[in-house]
């Protein structure tokens, strides 16, 4: 296909795309964490990320996600290919455009759920103060969370500190949610409440991709996707 | 919440490194406070160290100053006069014995000119002086002494000599040909008092009996205890040189010109002029040795404090490796996680200076309040000069040395790399 049509193409398409992706960990012996995986996640509906330990299901996240560089292939980012951008644009383009959420919440301890959620919003600058903490504020009535703003993550139980987590990743409106085992500290009930969270901010339109062991709910998801050992086993299906 | 509502929004109005920093800091209480309290202390300590040890200096030129002359000529050359057998044959190798090197009759030729034109500059007092060794012998005991003839009115407006006068006055020198006045240290070992006489003797052999008319007392043991003063006529007539004079003693309206106004003296007069910084260089050279060591040892106090904030700040960034995985992964630049530390360090050092101000008040203030050693007045107290420049200089060495104590820790939070930490998390 020629070179000029593919870029009208891609620059039409919207979501996160991996093209023929690599990752090696240098070594005496490399460690292959993705092996040449090729994927597209769309907006709209739930992407999840699913397979083994060690499967490269992680490292293939954040390599979606711009926090590691491929060894090889390309990420596509909205059709944008991200080869080659400076670490600053990348750090720029996973402020702008990027939330994650991990399996611990990694809140700053000394800061209140509020602050902690104005922590990206106060990096990017976008808003006046007042701005900033109405949208906080909104995002965290949103999830259910209002009533605990003041409080500092060590007097939160586990779901309302990953609810928080998922509020911070919301935080400059990201059109892209990476979420790496979100709900594997939780119970059962509060797993299924933030994956249900997931699932409305896919349907509001947001590209959201979802690493998990938990069958259960990544049966839930629309597209879907198994890695073992590095590589992918399984074609997404469509919703 | 309308209260909380309030803090957080003022906590928020910092930037996001300032407000992260304080609130690591804010999380350590006791270790910053420890932290603050080194680098106050070096503050404080080298500002009222410092402030002392300068008072002390300043005492001790004003005494010299007050006390010696401001420039004085002598009759001698800065380059000595080439020897005759040197001029003759300059490239010679001669051998020859018992040569008695040329010295021409010491002493200040055209004195009376060089005063005259002293005397018609603004701003300048001159006194002549002819100055030589003696030995006051009183009940059979000898002191060795050096003598001064001078001119008493000329010696009142060119020195402090009249000033420092305990008992009788200068001015009767000039009415007893055969007055002397000598220092009150000297006078304690000698045991004598006003009205008393004592016998001096010269080297060359002259001799005069003298009646004590006057004692001075400078605070300059050397002065006090070895230096007398006597009319000039009788000085020249005991020394065997009359209408001779070696010394040309000069006071300047301003001290601070000594050294221009000594240069401009001897390329006129062809004499060594020195200003009183020359005379008393050894002082000086005394004066700035102390110095460097003073400000060696406070100086360390701050390096040490200096170390304390190096350690509180790598054990912040060895704690807060998660934070600063998950500040990296929303994508705040590395050189904005290295500000968050300098920003600590900074905030330490800050403080620190602010305290260390105080600290160095309250610290001036009790020094102030000791007695100083070995001063005869009992209400003299200790002279501590702290000056706003000493202040300005403790304070920015503060905040460089935490600054630079940040910075090593800084750069390392800076290199972490977040997916290491993240992985190592799961």
């Amino acid at each position: 296909m020629p070179g000029a049509v593919m870029e009208g193409v891609v620059e039409m398409e919207r979501g996160l795309r991996a093209v023929d992706l690599v990752r090696l960990l240098p070594g005496p012996v490399p460690t292959v964490l993705v092996d040449g995986v090729s994927l597209t996640i769309r907006p709209g509906a739930l992407a999840a990320i699913t397979g083994p330990s060690g499967s490269g299901k992680s490292s293939l996240l954040y390599l979606l996600g711009l926090l590691d560089r491929p060894t090889s292939g390309e990420v596509l980012v909205d059709g944008a290919p991200t080869t080659g951008l400076d670490s600053a644009t990348c750090d720029r383009l996973r402020l702008e455009r990027f939330g994650f959420v991990f399996q611990f919440h990694f809140l700053l301890p000394e800061f209140s759920v509020l602050d902690n959620v104005l922590v990206p919003m106060r990096e990017l600058g976008a808003l006046s103060g007042a701005g900033m903490r109405n949208r906080a504020l909104e995002i965290l009535d949103s999830l259910g969370m209002a009533e605990q703003a003041d409080k500092l993550p060590a007097q939160l139980s586990g779901g309302q500190r990953q609810r928080t987590a998922v509020a911070r990743a919301l935080a400059n409106d990201p059109p892209f949610i990476l979420a790496d085992e979100p709900t594997g500290a939780l119970d059962t009930r509060n797993a299924a409440a933030v994956f249900e969270i997931l699932h409305g901010l896919a349907r509001a339109g947001r590209t959201v991709a979802v690493v998990t062991h938990d069958a259960g709910l990544a049966a839930t998801a629309p597209q879907r996707f198994h890695l073992v050992d590095g590589r992918l086993v399984t074609v997404p299906q469509p919703a | 919440m309308t209260t909380l509502t309030g803090h957080r929004f003022g906590w928020s109005m910092l930037p996001l490194p300032v407000s992260i920093a304080i609130a690591h800091l804010r999380a350590r209480r006791r270790q910053s406070a420890v932290s603050i309290l080194g680098v106050a202390l070096g503050v404080g300590f080298f500002i009222a160290i410092s402030g002392m040890m300068h008072g002390f200096q300043h005492y001790f030129l004003v005494q010299i100053v007050e006390s010696t002359p401001h420039v004085l000529i002598t009759d001698e050359y800065r380059a000595p006069p080439a020897q005759p057998l040197e001029v003759l044959e300059p490239h010679a190798a001669l051998d020859l014995r018992r040569v008695v090197a040329r010295d021409p009759v010491r002493g200040i030729a055209n004195a009376q000119a060089i005063l005259d034109a002293l005397q018609s500059m603004p701003g300048l007092e001159a006194a002549p002086a002819l100055r030589g060794q003696g030995l006051l012998r009183r009940a059979g005991r000898d002191y060795g002494v050096t003598v001064l003839g001078i001119r008493p009115e000329r010696e009142a407006k060119a020195t402090q000599l009249a000033g420092e006068m305990v008992a009788g006055r200068l001015d009767a020198l000039d009415a007893a040909t055969d007055g002397v006045i000598l220092g009150t240290g000297l006078a304690a070992k000698m045991a004598i008092g006003m009205g008393d006489s004592v016998l001096l003797a010269s080297p060359t052999g002259g001799t005069a009996r003298l009646r004590v008319v006057g004692l001075f007392k400078t605070g300059i043991e050397q002065l006090d205890t070895g230096q007398i003063y006597v009319q000039l006529a009788k000085q020249q007539a005991v020394q065997g040189r009359p209408r001779v004079i070696n010394e040309i003693r000069v006071r300047l309206a301003d001290v601070a010109r000594s050294i221009p106004v000594a240069d401009a003296l001897e390329r006129r007069f062809g004499y060594k002029a020195a200003p009183w910084e020359e005379t008393n260089s050894r002082v000086l050279s005394v004066f700035q040795l102390q110095n460097v060591i003073i400000y060696m040892t406070t100086g360390a106090i701050l390096v040490v404090a200096g170390f304390g904030i190096f350690n509180i700040i790598s054990t912040v960034v060895l704690e807060k490796a998660r934070d600063i995985a998950i500040l990296r992964s929303v994508g705040m630049p590395p050189a904005t996680v290295t500000r968050i530390f300098i920003v600590e360090g900074l905030v330490v050092g800050l403080i620190g200076m602010l305290v260390g101000w105080v600290v160095a008040v309250g610290i001036a203030e009790a020094l102030r309040m000791i007695p100083a050693p070995g001063s005869t007045d009992p209400t003299q107290t200790l002279r501590v000069d702290t000056s706003p420049l000493s202040f300005a200089i403790a304070g920015g060495i503060a905040l460089a040395t935490s600054i630079l104590a940040a910075w090593l820790p800084a750069s390392r939070a800076a290199r972490i790399d977040p997916l290491t930490i993240i992985r190592g998390a799961v």
